[in-house]
Parts: C-alpha cells; sequence; structure tokens
C-alpha cells in the first residue's frame, strides 16, 4: 500500500515538473513579441551592424580617385595568412621629374582572409578599413580574388 | 554499476561484446570526436576516444608565425571561450617583454573574459537540453547569449573570434555604449535566470538522467589532471582565477564554485552557480573601469628574449596554460597548449565504462567538451 501511495505521488510529482517547464514554453508561445529571432534575408533592409564590423578589407578613394596607401607594406608583413600582396610599378613625380615608386596593384584574397583585423591597426596611414559587406558567397572561386585599388588611381597629396 | 576488475576483464575479446561507433559526425558529441565503445547489453565496457579529424597544427602554424600573428590562431581552439585563449597567449608574450599593462586594459580584458563565460555556459546548457531531449532550453539559452554576442560585435568587430587582444592590451577602446549595453544584458539575464532552473534543474527526467551518473572520485580528478567545472564537480578547488590570479582577479570579490557529489548534476550545478558569479564579477567592474590608456606602448617587431615562459588562465572549461620557448628571433621556437579539453575527455572512460549507453550522452554534455581544443 505504501508503495503504491510513493508511485502515484511520483507521477504527479513528475507530472507537476513537467507542466512547470511546459508552462514558461506555452508562455513564449502566446507571446511572440518576446522572441529574439531576426528573419535575415527578409530584414536586410533594416539590418544594422555595429561600426566595427570585420566585413572584408576595402581602400576607401576619394572623389579625385586618390588613396591613402603608399605602399609600405606593413599590412602585409602584419596579415598571418598571405592574404595581402602589394605590387609596385615606377611612376614619374610630376614636379620634381624624379622616379618614384608606387603601388600598381593592392591584391586582396579574400578566400584566405580570417578578419582579424591584423592589417587594419597596422596600416600607419589609414588606407584601408573593414566595410560591412558579409555575403561573401560567389559560384566562381576567382572573384575572391580582388584588386582594391581602382584603375587609373593615385596616392593622395600630402601622404607620406 | 559492475565493478572495475569485471570491467577489465570485459575489455578483452568477448563473445557477446558488440563494438559501436559514436561519431564523428555524431550530433551529442558536438563536433567530429569518434567514440568506439564496447558494449555488453546495454553496459558501455570500454571506450576508446579517436582524435584527429579536425588537427589544425596550430602548435606548428604557431612556430611560422610571428608573436604579433599567433594570437589570432589560438581563438580557434576553443572557440567558444576564444577571448581567454587570446589572453592566455597575449599573457605569455607580456611576460617575455616583461611588459606592464595598463590597468583599464586589464579591467576591461578580466569583463570580456566573464561575458565569454557566460556566453559559453548559456551554450552548453542549451545544448545539454537538447542532448537529453528538451528543446526549449536550447532557444531560451541562445536568446541570452546573442545580447552577449552583440555587445562584442559593437566592442570588438565580430562575435565568436574575436581577436580583441594584443600584445600591451586590446586593439580598441570599449565602445561608448558598451557600459548602458551590459547593464541591460545583466538586469535581463538576471530576470531570466530563474527560468533556467524553471525549465531544467528542477525536472524530474533530467534528475533522474543526471543524479548519481558518472560518478568521477577526487582522486581520478586529479590523475586525470582535469581542471575547471569537471573538477569543481567533484570537489578539487583547482580555479586558476583564485590559486594564481591574473590581470587583476585578485582586486575582485568572488568565491570559487565546489560540489563534493562528483556526479553529472554536480557538473551541472557548478556551471550554473559560476554563471552568478561571473555576473557578481561583471558587476563589481562594470562601473569602475579605470580612465586611461587601453594599450602599452610596444616596438613594431616583438622580439622576445632567450628562455622559457609560462602562463595559464582559467577559461569556461578548465586550465589552459601556454608554454613558449623563445630562441631570441621574432618567432617562437616551439608553443604547446595545456588544453583543459583534451585532459577532461581522458576522463571519459572513467566516468562512462560501466553505465549505460543512454548515460554516456548525459555524460558527454556534462564534460562540456569542444573538439577543436583536443586536436588544436
Amino acid at each position: 500500500m505504501k508503495f503504491l501511495i510513493e508511485y502515484i505521488g511520483t507521477i504527479f510529482k513528475s507530472l507537476g515538473s513537467l507542466w512547470n517547464g511546459m508552462r514558461l514554453t506555452l508562455y513564449y508561445f502566446f507571446h511572440p513579441k518576446e522572441i529574439h529571432t531576426q528573419q535575415y534575408p527578409d530584414n536586410r533592409d533594416t539590418l544594422t551592424l555595429g561600426e566595427r564590423f570585420r566585413g572584408e578589407v576595402v581602400m576607401p578613394h576619394d572623389e579625385n580617385n586618390e588613396h591613402k596607401c603608399t605602399g609600405c607594406t606593413s599590412c602585409e608583413l602584419a596579415c598571418p595568412n598571405g592574404t595581402i600582396k602589394i605590387l609596385y610599378k615606377n611612376v614619374v613625380d610630376e614636379t620634381t621629374g624624379k622616379k618614384k615608386k608606387a603601388i600598381d596593384e593592392f591584391v586582396y584574397h579574400l578566400g584566405m582572409c580570417t578578419f582579424c583585423n591584423l592589417c587594419i591597426i597596422a596600416c600607419p596611414t589609414d588606407a584601408i578599413k573593414m566595410s560591412h559587406d558579409f555575403e561573401h558567397s560567389t559560384f566562381d572561386r576567382k572573384s575572391l580574388t580582388k584588386i582594391l585599388n581602382k584603375p587609373g588611381s593615385k596616392l593622395m597629396k600630402g601622404v607620406e | 554499476m559492475i565493478d572495475k576488475e569485471e570491467i577489465e576483464d570485459l575489455t578483452q575479446a568477448h563473445e557477446e561484446d558488440f563494438i559501436l561507433n559514436v561519431g564523428p559526425q555524431h550530433p551529442s558529441t558536438h563536433g567530429v570526436l569518434r567514440l568506439k565503445i564496447k558494449l555488453q547489453g546495454e553496459t558501455v565496457t570500454h571506450i576508446e576516444p579517436h582524435l584527429g579529424y579536425i588537427h589544425r597544427s596550430i602548435e606548428k602554424m604557431c612556430e611560422a608565425s610571428s608573436y604579433r600573428n599567433f594570437i589570432y590562431l589560438t581563438s580557434r581552439m576553443d572557440y567558444l571561450s576564444a577571448h581567454m585563449n587570446n589572453q592566455a597567449c597575449a599573457m605569455v608574450v607580456e611576460k617575455g617583454l616583461q611588459l606592464e599593462i595598463p590597468k583599464r586594459a586589464k579591467v576591461i580584458r578580466i569583463l570580456m573574459s566573464e561575458l565569454t563565460r557566460l556566453a559559453s555556459h548559456q551554450l552548453w546548457w542549451a545544448c545539454t537540453g537538447l542532448d537529453l531531449g528538451a528543446t526549449t532550453p536550447f532557444f531560451v539559452g541562445f536568446r541570452d547569449r546573442e545580447v552577449i554576442l552583440d555587445i562584442f560585435d559593437e566592442t570588438c568587430g565580430s562575435r565568436l573570434t574575436m581577436d580583441y587582444n594584443v600584445p600591451g592590451g586590446i586593439m580598441f577602446d570599449i565602445h561608448p555604449n558598451f557600459q548602458k549595453n551590459v547593464h541591460a544584458f545583466l538586469k535581463g539575464f538576471k530576470k531570466n535566470l530563474p527560468e533556467y532552473h524553471q525549465l531544467l534543474t528542477g525536472n524530474v527526467i533530467f534528475q533522474n538522467r543526471t543524479k548519481g551518473v558518472g560518478y568521477l572520485s577526487p582522486e581520478d580528478t586529479i590523475s586525470f589532471g582535469c581542471s575547471g567545472p569537471t573538477a569543481r564537480g567533484s570537489g578539487v578547488s583547482c580555479d586558476i582565477r583564485k590559486w594564481q590570479p591574473y590581470d587583476g582577479y585578485e582586486d575582485v570579490q568572488f568565491n570559487e564554485v565546489l560540489e563534493t557529489a562528483g556526479d553529472c548534476y554536480a557538473r551541472y550545478l557548478v556551471r550554473m552557480r559560476e554563471m552568478e558569479e561571473s555576473v557578481k564579477i561583471i558587476e563589481q567592474l562594470i562601473d569602475n573601469i579605470p580612465e586611461g590608456d587601453f594599450q602599452a606602448k610596444t616596438k613594431a617587431v616583438l622580439k622576445l628574449p632567450k628562455g622559457e615562459f609560462y602562463s595559464r588562465v582559467e577559461t569556461a572549461r578548465g586550465e589552459l596554460g601556454v608554454y613558449l620557448v623563445s630562441d631570441g628571433t621574432s618567432k617562437p621556437y616551439r608553443m604547446k597548449f595545456r588544453s583543459p579539453n583534451f585532459s577532461n575527455l581522458s576522463a571519459l572512460r572513467e566516468i562512462a565504462v560501466g553505465g549505460k549507453i543512454g548515460d554516456l550522452v548525459a555524460n558527454m554534455a556534462m564534460l562540456d567538451l569542444v573538439i577543436p581544443d583536443i586536436d588544436r
């Protein structure tokens, strides 16, 4: 008899503890506004990201098609994976007429980048920064190798 | 339970033995861990973990990269406590350079590591519920973790592998909204923590599956080198934050959580109470962040003097030790990581052998394994 009472008692205790948990589940079922899920592809227009968000490395250009990269290779040395490669060309300085080294192509392999931000903090002239683009998927692997300086661009005046 | 001598016999070949492979792609192993299990009926008689499915040779890669670069690699080991891994590596370089980092950087480091610990424990709690057959905890745990990840996103720039530590301090100053957001999180989390207990801790099914399951004695804990909540569940005091305070943990008031039962439920309770302690630490520091620099001045190329350096931190899973041998150049000569998960996994045989196959999932969940940290 004592065993039977204990057995039935356990059943009711179990049902009580189950109800305890299910009550919370049902509460959220009837209060969908307290759920935090973001409906991602639908909310693209209203999506806000932090200002320090690390999307991909970009090189900002001003309206005269000028950038700030002097080609000092600080970023190339700081990168742990060899993501960045800077190729040079010789240009003639307009005022002095001397030959000078300048960047030809700033090659950036997005596929190898781990978004660690070390190149950005290594840059002495703030020539590169992280953009907020994060949808990197593509059908062709070749499109992941990017040249960051625009064609015909040159070094901004006053940046050494 | 069958006694130990009988187990030894069963590890030999037996006519009725059944060999079962759990993993490498099994949801309850939380990664690519393969367990070779010998069964007799439903009783587990032998377990052999097979590693190497996610080996990336991080130690060797560290030897090829400079003292600034290797830190980012270590956040890929135990990705759920990425900040603490980075902190240990930054600390070992600072030890070599004999660099004193600013007070502000220390406090922000502690705040970030306690937030990481909270996020890690919340994810563990969520996945434990899912492993043991409850679906709602998964969503409740991830809901609170999301708030922390948004704080990381705003201040550090990324959510999981933050790479916020650099030798000499931290990468950027905190975001202006940081304190406000942390306060909002603490307020919400304190309100939500009773929900955690309501959903899972008091549940009869959960208690039946964890109480008295997977006993690990304090002697075995020490001999296997377990650390973190796994060891503290067996009553072994091993919190590095108490025993060897680093980065200003000596100035913070908190208790080391200890349980003596040694079973799965004790390990569960340790982690739940550790969350409360983390909240306590954050509350003490969040309004008292000292003013000043967030980074000490360092040279462009770091060179450590010849010698050996060691630093240890308490990650969410236990003690992480970083051992560095320098030959005086700009790259480490040898790196060695003593990862908490590897030692905790070695105790799995002691925990699970003799129990039932159904309890294996509970045992695995309460060890809170992160497989990339085991393999490295």
